[in-house]
């Protein structure tokens, strides 16, 4: 089975960027603000996927928590936001704190006021969080299964945690950002907005690169290995243990970059982020994508999110079954995804099956006379 | 403690029980250095679980394994591979969807920190580590071949390499031969041959004629303990050792 087929051939790999770029650079002239906005949003849950990728395609970890670190992510922007906008509500602190009878600033968020600190917030307490939580998991050696009910736990107990917390984060209701003003100018407007896209645009190209040179090389090699057999890693020496850890904290800071982009572009962070069902939606843009190739991951997450909202206006109700059955054919159909598809045997063996193409000889070196007559014929 | 200093290797009543059941019983066996030694055993003697314990996948319930005079209770798999004891898995075990020279740049990498390999190139003295092992082993043209699409030969000597690469002081070898044509079987055990002297070399398997060839002490395992150890020809005329093992008529 080639799973890790990374190898485009170089025409379709630049082909597929020039259109994005393309895309990318035009989207604000030809889309509608409310077009771009939600192609910005569904940007930013690329990084995620990728993320989603690095430690599930590549090392075998199917973590279903990954809405933690997208929630702290946004979070951490939402704070910043709301603790900067806050001058002209009673006692200068955000003023959902006046509904709870909140007059001090809870200690946490002095933090915030700092754009330095909110900006390496946003990645950096993701990271540790989950390199905190992996580092615990993966040195009790709890893989496969159990890893992913255990972080689907971690996930549910932070949702509850952050849905109580009334007097400290707004509980349930989250934070708004797009009433909140950054740099003299209302976060939700469209001239914000469009800055949004664009960031968004450069970081999932920025990401897309990190992830790439992650797992180039001999680091994703192990990785690789890892999946495919962690105690032959183990015995040539390596400990799996930093290895994970390290990924899945990579993971979590792609996670939190996300969440704050998606935040800011959709305009509110809430303990929403951190539902079951949204967690495994990550895992399904990846696995329809394509685990193992990381612009599959890219594609996944945005065209699965897109076609999500052009068919929810259409038909209403109707998306969970579609997004239900493109899993059921994937996993069936395309157990590789659409990308693994594509690059591995996948198109060759359709057009055989339509006649179109040779099909392939078991031993080609056996057979060289039958094809000069083939090519002879054509 | 460690009462034969000269030995590389030595397990001192090694016991380990599964849930009551004595897979080891009270298992002694030391190795010099620079020695080559078959393990032999009928199904279900101990051998695998005897290299458990050596690499640290199974801990004993009673016992010590000291290796260059250091305990290895209780050390982790890869610090124990660290210290030099190299293993080549029964059935092989290579990492299918990496090319093999990849396969061997795993093993020939040192240090094994994560951010030696995501930081820095592999070291030129490594690369060509890498081109000797693959002349060794016959897969110079199969460099950037996925190891998956190699034939079982050819993952058997690509595991035999990759523990090479590893250049441990100890190799441990389980059942290299199995599903190897007759040739490869003989090309296999003069490759270890020629490794014993400076490498110092556990080979285990059912092979009669293979263990024969590969001319060495030979320890002969039964109900997790050491039945009796010596040459090819005492251990045939062994009356014990034909009851249990070489007695029964092979099918």
């Amino acid at each position: 089975m080639e799973f890790k087929n990374l190898k485009l051939s170089k025409k379709t790999t630049l082909f597929i960027w020039v259109i994005i770029i393309a895309f990318i650079i035009a989207a604000p002239s030809i889309l509608p603000v409310f077009r771009l906005n939600l192609l910005g949003r569904y940007l930013s849950l690329a990084i995620v996927a990728l993320g989603v990728d690095l430690i599930w395609g590549f090392t075998g970890l199917l973590s279903l928590g990954q809405g933690i670190f997208f929630a702290l992510g946004g979070y951490c922007a939402a704070m910043y936001l709301q603790i900067t906008s806050s001058s002209e509500f009673p006692n200068n602190i955000p003023e959902f704190f006046g509904l709870y009878g909140v007059d001090n600033l809870p200690f946490f968020w002095e933090p915030f006021r700092s754009p330095i600190f909110s900006l390496f917030a946003i990645w950096v307490i993701p990271a540790l969080v989950a390199g905190m939580l992996g580092f615990l998991v993966f040195r009790n050696r709890i893989k496969g299964v159990y890893f992913s009910i255990l972080t689907q736990a971690a996930l549910l107990v932070f949702f509850n945690f952050f849905n109580g917390q009334q007097k400290l984060i707004n509980g349930t209701n989250g934070l708004k950002t797009d009433v909140t003003v950054l740099y003299g100018q209302m976060v939700g407007s469209e001239s914000m907005q469009r800055m949004f896209f664009w960031i968004t645009a450069l970081l999932v190209i920025a990401a897309w690169f990190f992830s790439k040179w992650v797992v180039k090389g001999r680091f994703g090699n192990i990785l690789i290995g890892i999946r495919d057999d962690e105690p032959r890693v183990r015995f040539t020496g390596y400990n799996p243990v930093l290895f994970k850890t390290i990924i899945f904290s990579i993971a979590g800071g792609l996670a939190g970059i996300s969440g704050a982009l998606y935040t800011v572009q959709s305009g509110i962070v809430s303990p929403q982020f951190m539902t079951v069902p949204f967690s495994i939606e990550m895992v399904i843009w990846v696995a329809v994508g394509g685990r193992g190739t990381l612009l599959g991951a890219i594609l996944g997450a945005v065209f699965i999110n897109y076609a999500k909202s052009l068919v929810s206006e259409a038909l209403p109700a109707s998306w969970m079954f579609i997004q239900g059955g493109l899993f059921i054919l994937v996993v069936t159909a395309l157990p590789e995804g659409v990308l693994g598809w594509i690059q591995g045997e996948g198109p060759r063996n359709m057009l055989q099956r339509f006649g179109l193409k040779r099909k392939i000889e078991t031993y080609p070196s056996l057979e060289i006379k039958n094809k000069t007559e083939g090519l002879k014929n054509e | 403690m460690n009462k034969n200093t000269n030995s590389l290797l030595s397990l001192e009543n090694i016991t380990v029980s599964f849930e009551g059941f004595l897979a080891l019983n009270d298992l002694n066996l030391s190795l010099k250095k620079g020695e080559l030694r078959a393990v032999i055993g009928p199904n279900g003697a101990g051998k695998t679980t005897f290299l458990d314990v050596i690499t640290g996948k199974v801990k004993p319930t009673k016992g010590g394994v000291f290796f260059k005079g250091k305990s290895l209770i209780g050390r982790k798999e890869h610090k124990i591979a660290r210290l030099g004891v190299g293993r080549k898995f029964q059935s092989p075990r290579v990492f299918e969807n990496l090319t093999v020279k990849e396969n061997l740049e795993i093993s020939v990498s040192t240090p094994k920190s994560p951010l030696n390999l995501i930081n820095k190139k592999i070291k030129n003295d490594q690369l060509e580590e890498i081109e000797h092992l693959m002349k060794v082993i016959n897969l110079s043209k199969k460099i950037n071949s996925k190891a998956g699409s190699l034939s079982h030969g050819q993952k058997q000597w690509l595991e035999i390499a990759m523990l090479l690469g590893q250049k441990p002081d100890l190799m441990l070898v389980d059942e290299p031969v199995a599903g190897l044509t007759d040739e490869e079987t003989d090309l296999t055990a003069d490759l270890l041959k020629s490794l014993s002297g400076e490498n110092t070399v556990v080979v285990i398997d059912h092979d009669m004629e293979f263990i024969r060839r590969l001319d060495s002490n030979v320890s002969v395992l039964n109900q997790g303990t050491v039945l009796c150890e010596g040459t090819m020809d005492t251990i045939q005329n062994n009356k014990k050792v034909i009851d249990v093992y070489l007695g029964r008529p092979e099918e």
